[in-house]
């Protein structure tokens, strides 16, 4: 494979492309499928058939269109986007591809939800085919790797990384290009890459869409981080949880290798990289880098005291570059526009775009990409449309069990990395729930704890007795039966926990609780001194059911 | 030095041992293939009992103990068989906010069973996910294997009755 | 580099020390009998920092780290005892005694057991976090030891020896979290293990009276270490 190869077949795409009169886009990313979209599909699929429309129109299957909850979505090459499509309105829908589109399936498109978005990360989701490679080719897809191949050095690669400002997705923020250029300076003979797909915050599904809408986006930015760091074999640890992103790799992967994208002497140089699959298996922790590598040697995912970090002494003690999905995806473009572009989205210390899960008690929820530094009002209620049925916003929920909850009062606060942690919550890989009034805090509180006590490794005692005390102790919160010792307790576990515990799970497992204590103390003072559970949730969940 | 070692013949002549075999020789019969070869024994048997634990154990040299460790230290791993259907709840926030807590009550309430255990019939096992991705269509239930969305008790109990009316 | 370089100087609680630079904070500290709590730690076997018991204050580092897997560097400043760190020791220990049923009364260890002499040490005069009191199994199956689970804190001394200095592996930990228990083999009595070598050095490094040999009273129920920096020391020189 060479450039001009690549090239061609990006022009040959084009061309088949570009025969179609019509295109119609069905979702089959998973929110969808769970909808029936694949039926939607097979109707479009036949409909074309018994008009003998083959060679005007094209259905193609697609990834992630964003809005998940009017599932299932369908979109046209004139722009109309269709909610709550089922089989029997292919015909329709077909109908009127040179006329109006069909009103009553219509979802709208110039509102915020998409006209506030800014799409880096996603910008092929929704529109290729995540199942063909050529797709991804004939929308520039491995140029960058294309370039960095033939006009870039590895330290002009990290440098142009570096440049970007772009920072971990995954969580923590560390800056992406020190530490590209940490792996690129240690010593070693082999050098490793790892993709971390072990998504585990409940509430978030940002790179389960990204792996199931635009698979060879993250490749190729792996790809390009091999290289920059001298690393010729690489591991995607992703979720078993996920079988269609599992399927979609494994479908990247083996046609990247058959384009001679991935293998060995690619382009014809010196660098090789070869890429395999490993299955998480339901291991909150196995998102903590060490804990990620002792899985993927096939161990308990326990983490381990760092120093010596992955960058110096990781998968099989070698040096070991781990970036989350989004992290990766971020990559090609930022080859392709140059790192001075990145740099100048976002805000000052965070940089370009992020990727949130927007869940909860909010209208619009789905997948969104934002530029950094927007405000949370924005993203709620512009974007989100707000809360549904005239209820109150409470609070939103950033970061997952390792984040915290934040009331009305941040809802003009810029969403980055410093403001999201000095308000007591992280940015997180990108879950972002909305509460109402009828979430009870001590209830929200009570269920991160719950997660972290069962997610707990058992290594370090803090995090494997501290998280069962703290949660017995939120039980008897929220049964009404506690004391104000207790909450005193509680505090106290909170310090001990963040201070003392052994990784990033039990150090921030009190981030849920803390936050909650500092903007919703008065409902903690409700459950203890009045007995009274002011959302009206604690202890009625039993007679609900019956 | 190296010790003479010949690779355990698989506990039964059931012929789906080869794809555990072949999951092995794909990982170079290495320690490091546990976990994926784990994989390959649930996706293949439906559990990992004592028998299939101590087969790829001493096929891939690691110790019994290390991999019995592993095994249990996933919870996507399971030792016990499932039962003829199951029904996996999600219990990702945004389940949990929209009313996930009362699809498992009610669970709960109607086959008398725990998350993770089977009904004494064996037909239903009752498992909860921590966060099925579907976040958008809270609550998910996952009825085998086909992912529902926006899920009330009601639908749940629909289900749970066209479950148990099928197989009297 | 010279050889001068490969020597750190650093201060331990005011005073000064020089090490070399591949030991640890915790080493250094013994050698000059400073006391640093411990309990996963034992020395011939590999470090985990588990326990969280040796964590120290390090002058210019916003986290406590743990003494035993901290490497020492030029002009680092330790502090070893503060009210902070204290307090925090204690609530760990006390965390322990939650866990699972430690009723030193009635245990084979009373008085020689690491637990309640750090507890003595430490002054923990009672348990503010309520107990557990979980259903914990002993296993007498085996023909000479005895493991007691209401004892255990999962320090994993006998898994690391058994792996590490004897080579059966007979140990590890199943499960996670608070539900995590030490295993022989595939979760089988100790008796029926088909790998246990019966060398009771398992025994010989729990902290604990977790794990026992049979038949001994209480005041013989010393535990004998000797062996272990013994057989390091040889098997290097026999590398």
């Amino acid at each position: 494979m060479t450039p001009e190869e690549l090239e061609q077949i990006a022009e040959e795409e084009r061309g088949t492309q570009a025969q179609f009169l019509h295109r119609v886009n069905v979702c089959l990313a998973a929110g969808c499928i769970s909808c029936q979209s694949q039926s939607v599909k097979d109707a479009f699929d036949k409909e074309i058939a018994n008009r003998g429309w083959q060679r005007k129109c094209q259905s193609k299957g697609v990834g992630c269109m964003g809005l998940c909850a009017e599932g299932p979505l369908v979109s046209t090459a004139q722009g109309a986007l269709y909610q709550h499509v089922t089989a029997a309105d292919a015909g329709e829908i077909l109908d009127a591809l040179d006329s109006e589109p069909v009103s009553r399936l219509v979802c709208r498109t110039d509102v915020p939800f998409f006209q506030r978005q800014k799409k880096i990360v996603l910008e092929n989701s929704g529109l290729v085919d995540p199942e063909r490679i050529e797709e991804y080719v004939g929308s520039s897809g491995y140029g960058a790797l294309m370039r960095v191949l033939t006009e870039m050095t590895p330290p002009e690669v990290v440098q142009e990384v570096v440049k970007s400002g772009l920072r971990g997705r995954g969580g923590a923020g560390y800056p992406t290009g020190l530490k590209w250029s940490t792996v690129a300076k240690a010593a070693g003979q082999h050098k490793y890459i790892i993709c971390n797909a072990d998504e585990g915050d409940p509430g978030a599904f940002m790179d389960r869409s990204v792996l199931e809408s635009d698979p060879h986006r993250v490749l190729e930015g792996m790809l390009i981080a091999a290289f920059a760091v001298g690393a010729s074999e690489g591991y995607i640890y992703v979720r078993a949880e996920y079988p269609l992103a599992i399927k979609r790799l494994r479908t990247a992967i083996r046609q990247a290798e058959r384009l001679g994208l991935l293998g060995s002497s690619i382009c014809g140089t010196r660098f090789s990289f070869h890429v395999d699959l490993r299955l998480g298996a339901g291991a909150f922790v196995c998102g903590e880098e060490t804990a990620l590598i002792a899985s993927v040697e096939g161990k308990r995912g326990t983490p381990r005291p760092r120093p010596p970090y992955p960058a110096q002494q990781g998968l099989f003690g070698e040096p070991t570059l781990i970036n989350n999905v989004e992290t990766y995806a971020n990559i090609a473009p930022i080859i392709r526009h140059g790192g001075e572009w990145y740099s100048q989205i976002g805000t000052e210390k965070s940089k370009g775009t992020k990727v949130f899960a927007l869940a909860g008690r909010v209208l619009n929820t789905g997948l969104v990409e934002v530029p950094m530094g927007i405000s949370l009002r924005d993203i709620v209620f512009e974007i989100g449309g707000g809360i549904p049925e005239g209820r109150c916003f409470k609070a939103v929920q950033t970061g997952g069990p390792s984040g915290g909850c934040l009331p009305a009062e941040f809802l003009d606060m810029p969403v980055d990395y410093e403001s999201l942690a000095k308000a007591g919550s992280i940015m997180g890989s990108g879950g972002m729930i909305v509460m109402d009034e009828t979430s009870c805090m001590v209830d929200v509180a009570k269920y991160f704890m719950d997660f972290c006590m069962t997610e707990s490794c058992g290594k370090c005692v803090p995090c494997r007795v501290g998280t069962y005390q703290m949660n017995e102790l939120l039980a008897r919160i929220t049964e009404r039966t506690a004391t104000p010792p207790d909450l005193a307790m509680l505090e106290e576990l909170c310090d001990l926990l963040r201070n003392t515990s052994l990784c990033g799970l039990g150090q921030s497992a009190p981030n849920p609780v803390m936050s909650t204590l500092r903007y919703f103390a008065d409902e903690y003072k409700a459950h203890v001194e009045e007995k009274r559970c002011p959302a009206g949730v604690c202890g009625n969940q039993a007679e609900e059911a019956s | 030095m190296t010790t003479d070692f010949s690779k355990p013949t698989p506990p039964s002549a059931d012929k789906r041992w080869r794809l555990v075999d072949a999951t092995m020789r794909r990982l170079g019969n290495h320690s490091r293939g546990l976990i994926e070869t784990l994989h390959t024994v649930q996706e293949t048997f439906g559990y990992l009992d004592e028998e299939a634990l101590r087969y790829v154990a001493i096929s891939l040299r690691v110790p019994l103990s290390r991999a019995y460790g592993v095994a249990t230290f996933y919870h996507f791993f399971t030792l016990k068989p499932a039962g003829e259907h199951t029904c996996v709840v999600c219990m990702g926030t945004a389940c949990y906010i929209k009313g996930a807590p009362q699809l498992l009550s009610a669970l709960q309430h109607d086959l008398e069973i725990k998350p993770g255990e089977t009904t004494a019939d064996g037909k239903v096992s009752v498992l909860t996910a921590r966060c099925l991705g579907s976040c958008g269509l809270a609550p998910a239930v996952v009825y085998d294997h086909d992912v529902a969305g926006k899920v009330s008790p009601t639908d749940l109990r629909e289900r749970l009755k066209k479950w148990t009316r099928n197989d009297s | 580099m010279s050889p001068v370089s490969n020597i750190k100087t650093l201060k331990i609680d005011g005073k000064d020390f020089s090490a070399r630079q591949d030991e640890t904070i915790l080493e250094v500290a013994r050698q000059n009998k400073i006391f640093i709590p411990t309990l996963c730690d034992l020395r011939g076997l590999s470090t985990v920092g588990a326990c969280r018991m040796c964590l120290v204050e390090i002058k210019g580092t916003a986290k406590l780290l743990p003494a035993c897997v901290t490497r020492v560097e030029e002009g680092m400043e330790v502090t070893t005892t503060s009210e902070r760190l204290d307090r925090y020791r204690k609530s760990i220990l006390e965390l322990l005694f939650t866990e699972r049923n430690h009723i030193c009364s009635v245990c084979v260890s009373n008085a020689h057991c690491e637990l309640q002499s750090l507890a003595q040490r430490l002054q923990i005069t009672h348990v503010h976090f309520p107990y557990r009191y979980p259903k914990a199994q002993v296993d007498g199956s085996h023909p000479r030891f005895v493991i007691d689970q209401n004892r255990c804190i999962l320090c994993t001394r006998c898994v690391r020896v058994c792996e590490e200095i004897e080579g059966a592996h007979t140990w590890d930990v199943m499960g996670r979290g608070i539900d995590a228990n030490v295993i022989t083999d595939l979760n089988q009595p100790w008796g029926s293990s088909e790998t246990c070598t019966g060398c009771g050095k398992c025994v010989h490094v729990c902290p604990t009276g977790a794990l026992f040999e049979k038949g001994r009273s209480v005041a013989e129920m010393l535990k004998r270490r000797n062996f272990l920096p013994y057989l390091t020391l040889m098997r290097e020189e026999r590398d």
